[in-house]
């Protein structure tokens, strides 16, 4: 028995870091498993913050850390853990996180950790962090582990930026606060043509329709993800 | 009065799901059936109302700065533990979830077999937690009206997921386009049906209007205070 098991590990080690499942791990969320939209978690922060560029970028990352910070804790964690009392456990590891992001974020950005307001904290309640955590770290070793928390925050990072590119290019006319379409003022640029900001786009329920068009390109691209 | 305002102002002018965008995952994962959909609404009505005057306890005598000081005497006046909310109310929303569950089983079956499978999912509802963190960015000011911002927060939710679930049920029928069954034609309904939501936004806009002239009222004694200050300094200096 012992033999068979040392031989497992030793197989376990010779694996590459990158080998191919563990590329696989990370590339798999950003398009034909994605969190957002095939998963269907983590959306609530995702759309309520993505009114501009900087927001979601900002929120992408604080994402990345907790998912891939707390999923190697989790994955460490696995086999101590009893089952009954998990939630509770796998709820304190990301408050912790959570709490460190949120204190980093107003030591360094205040305007924008004002701008956040309580999405920080609810990172905590996150789908994607709980799910990731029960469906994955749970049964996996700690390496891959950590792949899957990039992958998924990634693939979640790349939705937010895509629908706070948008919002803030066709709500406000910038991108990251560079007036990238002229001066809507003094009528350069794109103004000059006669253009209108569409202020619309910066109300919230732009952004659920922005995602359900995303849904839409993404599922008519490839038909294997159409829902019945 | 203020208490109907409150109550009014959180089932439709800060929907849960259509202002703020909370409990948003369970809203898209359990409103396939309008049955289901009513168990997990009556579940987080039936939570938040525990949970944020909960959380209102904990922050007004433990985490606000000076919050110890008002108990315990003077010399702890100067702590701080803001920062321990997050953790302290997860941790409060977790336990009291169990404690429900258990509760509830032990005393109401026919209720706990019909909530059953959806208390567990409410710990980590979005919703439940947003409710007590905005109970603390908003300062709601007394215990009462915590109550009633957890309950009036809880039907909003409740009256959104019933809202989709009915829609979906019907919309099953409807010849929509293959890639956007399912997922894709929700968020768009949702989309829809906050911008329906914004209108309510006008409801109470007569009371800021209200407000307003009293604002001018006390700036308008402010300047009469500091020049009859200037007078006597003038009449001092004679």
């Amino acid at each position: 028995m012992a033999e068979v098991i040392e031989k497992k590990a030793s197989e376990k080690q010779s694996e590459p870091l990158f080998s191919k499942k563990n590329k696989g791990l990370m590339t798999d969320p950003l398009f034909d498993n994605n969190p957002i939209t095939i998963q269907v978690l983590g959306i609530c922060s995702a759309l309520a913050i993505t009114a501009e560029l900087k927001a979601s970028i900002v929120m992408s990352v604080a994402v990345l850390f907790v998912l891939s910070i707390g999923n190697v804790v989790i994955s460490l964690m696995r086999n101590i853990i009893p089952s009954k009392i998990r939630i509770i456990v796998q709820l304190v590891v990301v408050a912790t996180l959570v709490i460190v992001v949120d204190l980093v974020l107003k030591a360094f950005a205040y305007e924008l950790s004002k701008q956040l307001s309580v999405f920080v904290g609810l990172i905590i309640t996150n789908c994607i962090i709980m799910g990731r955590f029960e469906a994955f770290a749970l049964g996996n070793g700690p390496w891959k582990s950590f792949l899957d928390g990039l992958g998924n925050a990634a693939g979640y990072g790349l939705i937010l930026i895509l629908v706070g590119f948008f919002r803030e290019l066709l709500g406000s006319g910038t991108l990251l606060g560079i007036k990238v379409l002229g001066d809507p003022i003094e009528k350069t640029g794109l103004y000059a043509l006669g253009y209108e900001n569409n202020g619309f786009m910066l109300l919230a329920p732009m952004a659920l329709i922005t995602v359900g068009i995303i849904i839409w390109i993404q599922r008519s691209r490839n038909k294997s993800l159409i829902e019945n | 009065m203020e208490h109907l305002e409150l109550f009014f102002k959180s089932i439709f002018i800060d929907n849960m799901v259509f202002a703020t965008f909370l409990g948003m995952c369970s809203y898209l994962a359990v409103s396939k059936k309008v049955s289901t959909a009513v168990g997990l609404g009556a579940a987080v009505i039936f939570v938040m109302a525990i949970t944020v005057p909960m959380n209102w306890l904990l922050d007004q005598y433990i985490l606000q700065p000076g919050a110890l000081g008002k108990w315990l005497g003077a010399e702890y006046a100067d702590y701080d533990l803001s920062f321990l909310s997050f953790i302290l109310f997860i941790a409060t929303i977790a336990t009291m979830v169990q404690l429900v569950e258990i509760v509830v089983e032990k005393f109401s079956p026919s209720l706990y077999n019909s909530l059953g499978i959806f208390l567990p999912l409410i710990a980590v509802n979005c919703a439940i937690l947003g409710g007590s963190l905005f109970m603390q960015s908003r300062e709601i000011p007394t215990f009462t009206m915590a109550i009633n911002y957890g309950i009036s927060s809880g039907i909003g939710w409740f009256l959104a997921i019933l809202a989709i679930a009915a829609i979906r049920e019907k919309i099953r029928y409807s010849a929509v386009p293959a890639p956007l069954r399912g997922l894709g034609i929700t968020f768009i309904l949702t989309g829809l049906m906050a911008i329906g939501f914004m209108s309510f936004g006008g409801m109470l806009t007569g009371d800021e209007g209200n407000k307003k002239p009293q604002q001018e009222n006390t700036q308008a004694e402010a300047e009469e205070l500091i020049e009859k200050d200037h007078e006597m300094v003038v009449n001092t200096n004679k």
